[in-house]
């Protein structure tokens, strides 16, 4: 695929090359001569509808479907004629119906890995316990447990623990959180890229949900009919730039909305314009403060300059509310909040503006409407940027390869 | 949920308990205890039931200690002999024929051994008799007895390991456990309470069936069962019918304690 080299990766941590996989008996091959780099370190998504190749290229990777042609190189190693029983225990696995063994305990679950490659006990319980927590799960209650004792979302989670057990470098994950309520699904998400963020394993994570693609992938391959990848690149560049028709239709509506919740709202610079009173002044103090704003609403802040509540500009001198903390603040959002959670504050308040706080919950400032529109506009990169990511407008937001942005950090 | 639909089991209360399900312990004496005394009493009846009689020389001839003994020995050993034999080819033959590229097979294998169970086995064992006179009567008695319960196990085989989830069997390949390592680490062990069902069902066909092979003179409690005919005696024909029957429940009873234990906690 031309489109997909064309954004060739500084550090290709594993590299398909011309792969193709063809069906006796079939005209079109599944696969068809596709090359692709995925970078080390990062979530790399296989986005798109259901028969569309996205699992069988993920199934090459590891060989559990054997290429017609082409090459597998991992970390600069060809493993396309490598044992791959082998090549499968050096790569974490996980899949959507979890696969964990009815018959063996979570402990035993997680250790399968690790005892094929012959690890000592002492050395395999120690890792069982660590990524039991590291997932979530109390390891004292939860070891000698067996699968159907959990709950669907408790199994995942065991599946990918035993898919980090023996810390491969690359892991495979084929909707790992697919069959699974909207919130807890939401949670193992939220999870999973704290994870990530201390692992930092190289991911090949398919799903044929965008929003799931757009808010876990570092990068996103958008697969069309036949094997085909139609797009390979950012997820904001995919959301602001659909490479073609097919792309767009794939997007749905609403890919400006689903943009707003690419940004963290630590990327973004908060307007510190705002008039604010402590909430130590005394009344005259207020009355003179809410003078000389040019605003309808002045902001109060504790002795830690943490937001507490609204003074109204139309308030009398005499006015009993005006001492105190004031109408309450609706909403104060953190440095991990996006931009969508901003608007959805902001429709929510029937306002126009949200307070943003800093890591410690100390004010930082305030979010505007017409902030978060130019934001989003600014945000697309200009027509004929060619492949290169387009730099956001936010500081620290530098996307040279080969180096690892503070701006990914935090996705 | 990757758990697979719940095998079918005979007897027993066990299936639908919590993981690792095992009856609670007094719930579990009593099903454990409870058939071999119902056995006992039984054969206490029979001692009684015959002591009440006066034996005449024929009768005797049957029923005493040393005979029955050496009959109920023979039955043993002769099931013993099929069932060996019939796990020997029935659970290999039923792996094989649930690997890929050899399912094509399991139609025209399964139709066979179906038609073994069909045809009645002392029309079987008396067509072998005829048929290859040269082999020895214990030959023909156990070859054909062999056909008649090849049909449970190698079915309760089949179906044991097709019942696996797939997405199991597509883990384990895929954290790089072999094809060998999968059957024997994954996929037997999670077909082992089904398997067990059909094992246990041709148990207890095997010690009816070989009460048929009095008919070729190969021995077993059968010859009880005959002389009574032959004699025209019904105590002696009595005794034979109950000695196989609590032999074969005897039997039923030791396999489903076997089970418990075998069957894997967790499913």
């Amino acid at each position: 695929m031309t489109d997909a080299s064309a954004t060739a990766a500084p550090d290709a941590m594993i590299r398909l090359e011309n792969l193709t996989k063809a069906y006796p008996g079939q005209a079109e091959p599944a696969i068809g001569g596709l090359s692709l780099e995925i970078p080390r370190g990062e979530i790399v998504v296989f986005v798109g509808p259901s028969g569309c190749g996205k699992t069988t290229l993920m199934k090459l990777i590891n060989r559990l479907i054997e290429p017609t042609s082409g090459r597998i190189v991992i970390d600069g190693q060809d493993v396309t004629e490598m044992n791959p029983d082998e090549l499968r225990r050096g790569i974490g696995y996980a899949i959507q119906q979890t696969g964990l063994f009815p018959h063996r305990t979570v402990a035993q679950n997680i250790a399968t890995v690790p005892r094929l490659l012959g690890w000592s006990a002492e050395k395999v319980s120690a890792r069982v316990d660590e990524l039991l927590t590291m997932v979530g799960l109390a390891p004292d209650t939860y070891r000698d447990r067996y699968p159907r004792q959990l709950s669907g979302g408790q199994q995942q989670r065991v599946g990918v623990a035993r898919a980090l057990a023996a810390d491969p470098e690359v892991m495979l994950m084929d909707e790992p959180f697919g069959a699974i309520d909207p919130i807890t699904r939401e949670a193992l998400q939220n999870e999973f890229l704290r994870i990530q963020r201390d692992i930092r394993k190289t991911i090949v994570f398919v799903t044929h949900d965008i929003d799931e693609a757009v808010k876990l992938g570092d990068r996103i391959a958008v697969f069309g009919p036949g094997g085909r990848i139609a797009q390979y690149d950012t997820p904001e560049a995919v959301l602001s730039d659909p490479a073609d028709d097919y792309v767009a239709e794939f997007i749905g509506s609403g890919a400006y909305v689903k943009r707003l919740t690419l940004t963290p709202l630590s990327r973004v610079a908060a307007a510190t314009d705002w008039p604010t009173v402590p909430s130590s002044a005394d009344r005259e103090e207020r009355v003179a403060a809410l003078r000389s704003a040019d605003r309808d609403f002045v902001l109060v802040l504790d002795g830690d300059r943490r937001p507490v509540g609204w003074l109204g500009r139309d308030l009398a001198p005499d006015d009993d509310r005006l001492t105190g903390n004031g109408l309450p603040l609706l909403s104060s959002l953190g440095p991990d909040d996006t931009l969508f959670d901003a608007l959805n504050a902001m429709l929510a308040s029937n306002a126009d503006v949200v307070v943003v706080t800093g890591e410690d919950g100390r004010y930082r400032g305030t979010l505007g409407m017409a902030a978060i529109q130019e934001l989003i506009h600014t945000a697309s990169p200009a027509a004929g940027a060619g492949p290169e990511r387009a730099a956001g407008p936010a500081p620290g937001r530098s996307d040279s390869p080969g180096t690892d942005s503070p701006g990914k950090e935090v996705r | 949920m990757a758990i697979a639909p719940a095998p079918t089991e005979p007897a027993g209360g066990t299936g639908a308990a919590g993981p690792g399900p095992r009856p609670g312990g007094a719930r579990r004496l009593l099903r454990y205890a409870g058939a071999p005394a119902a056995l006992l009493a039984v054969l206490a009846a029979l001692y009684l039931y015959v002591g009440a009689h006066d034996l005449d020389r024929i009768e005797r001839r049957s029923l005493n200690a040393e005979y029955l003994l050496s009959r109920t020995w023979q039955h043993l050993g002769l099931s013993l002999v099929v069932v060996v034999l019939i796990l020997a080819i029935a659970v290999p033959l039923g792996v094989a024929l649930t690997r890929p590229g050899a399912r094509r097979f399991s139609g025209p294998v399964l139709a066979l051994a179906n038609v073994g169970q069909a045809i009645p086995t002392i029309g079987l064992i008396v067509l072998f008799a005829v048929a290859f006179v040269s082999w020895g009567i214990h030959t023909i008695a156990i070859t054909a007895i062999v056909l008649y319960g090849i049909l449970p196990v190698l079915r309760n085989t089949m179906v044991g390991l097709d019942q696996v989830s797939p997405a199991v069997i597509e883990s384990a390949r895929g954290m790089g456990l072999g094809r060998a390592q999968v059957l024997w680490r994954v996929e037997l062990p999670l077909a082992v309470p089904v398997m067990l069902a059909g094992i246990r069902t041709a148990l207890v066909l095997t010690v009816g069936t070989v009460a048929l092979a009095t008919f070729i003179g190969a021995g077993g409690l059968g010859d009880v069962i005959s002389n009574g005919i032959s004699s025209n005696r019904t105590v002696v024909l009595v005794t034979g019918s109950v000695l196989v029957a609590v032999l074969a429940l005897a039997v039923d009873w030791l396999a489903g304690i076997v089970e418990d234990v075998l069957r894997p906690r967790g499913i």
